[in-house]
């Protein structure tokens, strides 16, 4: 195989300053939507007693799940030996930290008192998920920069594949660990179920990937840097497998639940009479994020047509609407539905026992969960501008020594 | 390994004070306690709580009318409660549910505030240990060591617990604060520890319908023991496994 040539981004044309800017913009506007909230109280967010985790936990659930999935790229190279994607680890690995980082700070700028996350360092209760996943993400984080140096340090790429599957059994466990804190919950019909681990993990293959598919047109046309039609093609496909496995477990979640008598009520509620939960599950998770994207890069090739960058582009970016739109109807429509205290009663009280729970976003969450993904991006931007992550082309004949036999296969 | 956040210097200084305060309080507080609750008894200040008993509740339903919230009312009034006009954030400790049977038309009223599980799952979720049980079975968070996740919300099944959501003031003493944490009923443990009932126990008996009973489930001689093994007794939701120590009657 050639060998890759990596390079930094020139980084100082307009375009990278203007993005930098708006990045550092909508992250200081993060943290000072954070130290309002935090000095007049949580009052002032769409949160309540009744839905206590709002959008700030779904911009984070998206993040540190695509944040898991970003990293199957580099996966796909180092373990199961798919030397296309070689020039795409690092990429891959920088992304995920990113992702996760940008997760992370959400995480803790949500907590009432994120002063105290000190506390939650220093206090462990290994009987919670939560504090499992404290150790699952800094784990990830000292794991994939050390996969990243083996691959970058010319002289220990020997060790690349050892590190890759340490990171890859890794990258499972954490997002089962995310799947799971849904998945625990027994007294929560929309989230008790072992399907949330599965399931996550899926979901982090689709999101993850859509995440770093628009990663890497951005920055190889900000770059000037060419991506050929064979990976555009394995990236689009692989895409439209991950999100058809998605739809698979999202259908295996409902079904099981419809057949059960007492979980009626919960999917009557998000499949039919949920309202903006219901709206988006078909219109924004089914369709815009499942079924389009599979047209667009299934259809596309039946008709003979190339998987363009800008198909792909559109394709990942549906499937990440779709990922917000279903982490929506998971984090929050799962805790408007009611408590199932008394089964089989319609219950009443000043508490908004019995009732569907209302929610809605406020700016300082919006701007909290912003802040994230504006973090993420300022770590890869920065990040491809001080190292060599992005190689410096990925066209056909720089990538693929057998490219003129191997455009044919799928 | 520090497990349960025991610090022998923190514990014997905690423990000169609380015995200072239990030799000019404690006189007062038994004579006060002997005359409200002759089946709680006050323990004894610096020493620990214990698993020979488990602080319970038995709610008879009949006699809890609908409308009544004497209960609540004496909760706010206790542990300084009160709201801020804002009914979704602002914190309940205990509130009336109403129960309506659409099939048979069956209506009731009770009170639910925080179940006090043996298993709960609060404190199993609860990622620094803020959420936990104390030895006598009352289940409480350790409000500095609270980060405000929430996620013992999301995992209680009876919407026990609330969150701080602003700015708490006049304080009580005895019910410490703050925002930005989570907290829940505490069966009025400062009461319960200086042997007496909880405040919505002895609101209920004075003002209310005389519904509630509070008492130590594991003294086979006490009322509510006595009558959990006379009676036909509910836990909500017993299917979840959690032994809550509220129990209720003609549910």
């Amino acid at each position: 195989m050639k060998r890759i040539v990596f390079s930094e981004i020139d980084g100082r044309s307009a375009g990278f300053n203007g993005l930098a800017a708006l990045l550092g913009l909508f992250f200081f506007a993060g943290l000072a939507a954070v130290v309002y909230t935090e000095h007049v109280g949580h009052y002032v967010t769409g949160g309540s007693n009744q839905v206590v985790w709002g959008i700030p936990d779904v911009f984070a659930m998206f993040l540190i799940v695509a944040a898991s999935g970003a990293l199957n790229v580099a996966i796909i190279s180092s373990v199961f030996r798919k030397t296309l994607y070689k020039p795409l680890e690092r990429l891959s690995c920088l992304l995920a930290v990113a992702l996760l980082l940008g997760g992370l700070m959400i995480l803790v700028l949500d907590l009432g008192r994120s002063d105290r996350v000190i506390v939650a360092m220093l206090n462990r209760n290994f009987k919670s998920i939560f504090a499992w996943n404290l150790y699952l993400y800094t784990g990830f984080i000292a794991i994939v920069v050390t996969y990243l140096w083996l691959q970058m340090e010319r002289r220990m790429n020997r060790f690349v594949p050892v590190a890759g599957m340490v990171a890859f059994l890794w990258r499972l466990a954490l997002t089962t660990g995310s799947g799971s804190i849904y998945g625990v919950l027994v007294a929560r019909e929309a989230y008790d179920s072992a399907i949330m681990a599965p399931l996550f993990i899926a979901m982090s293959f689709s999101f993850g990937l859509a995440v770093y598919n628009l990663v890497l047109l951005a920055a190889c046309k900000g770059s000037g840097r060419e991506i050929g039609d064979v990976l555009l093609r394995r990236l689009g496909r692989l895409l439209g497998i991950f999100v058809a496995v998605v739809l698979y477990f999202t259908a295996v979640q409902h079904l099981t639940n419809l057949y059960a008598a007492e979980h009626s009520g919960v999917e009557r509620f998000i499949l039919r009479d949920g309202g903006v939960y219901t709206l988006l599950f078909w219109g924004g998770q089914v369709f815009v994020g499942a079924l389009l994207p599979l047209v667009l890069v299934f259809g596309s090739s039946r008709q003979g047509l190339q998987l363009t960058g800008r198909t792909v582009a559109i394709a990942s970016m549906l499937v990440i609407m779709g990922a917000f739109s279903q982490l929506y109807v998971l984090v929050i429509g799962g805790q408007a539905y009611p408590l199932n205290m008394f089964p089989g009663m319609e219950v009443s009280s000043s508490f908004f026992d019995g009732a569907i729970a209302s929610y809605i976003p406020s700016l300082p969450e919006i701007g909290l969960g912003l802040g994230g993904v504006a973090l993420a991006g300022l770590v890869v931007l920065f990040g491809i501008k001080l190292l060599r992550f992005l190689p410096t082309s990925l066209a056909n004949a720089a990538i693929d020594p057998h490219h003129t036999t191997t455009t044919n296969r799928p | 390994m520090k497990t349960n956040g025991f610090d022998p210097v923190r514990r014997k200084f905690l423990s000169a004070i609380a015995a200072a305060a239990g030799v000019t309080l404690a006189p007062g507080i038994v004579l006060y306690g002997i005359a409200k609750s002759p089946q709680a008894k006050a323990r004894e200040a610096g020493i620990a709580a214990s698993d020979n008993m488990r602080w319970g509740m038995l709610i008879d339903v009949n006699r809890c009318n609908k409308g009544c919230d004497e209960c609540v009312s004496a909760c706010v009034e206790e542990n300084g409660l009160q709201g801020h006009g804002r009914p979704a954030t602002d914190v309940q400790w205990i509130r009336k549910v109403e129960i309506h049977n659409p099939l048979t038309g069956e209506n009731r009223s009770l009170p639910v505030m925080c179940q006090h599980c043996a298993d709960p799952p609060c404190v199993d979720v609860c990622p620094t240990g803020a959420s936990f049980k104390r030895a006598d079975g009352i289940v409480l968070v350790d409000r500095h060591r609270c980060i405000g996740c929430r996620y013992c919300m999301m995992a209680c099944p009876y919407k026990a617990r609330s969150f701080v959501h602003e700015e708490v003031e006049d304080q009580k003493s005895h019910t410490p604060r703050g925002k930005g944490t989570v907290e829940s009923c505490t069966l009025c443990v400062h009461r319960v520890d200086a042997g007496r009932q909880p405040a919505c126990v002895d609101a209920c008996g004075k003002s209310g319908g005389g519904a509630m009973l509070f008492g130590d489930l594991k003294d086979p001689d006490s009322e509510i023991s006595k009558r959990v093994a006379r009676y036909a007794t509910q836990q909500i939701r017993p299917d979840l496994g959690l032994d809550p120590g509220v129990r209720y009657r003609n549910l």
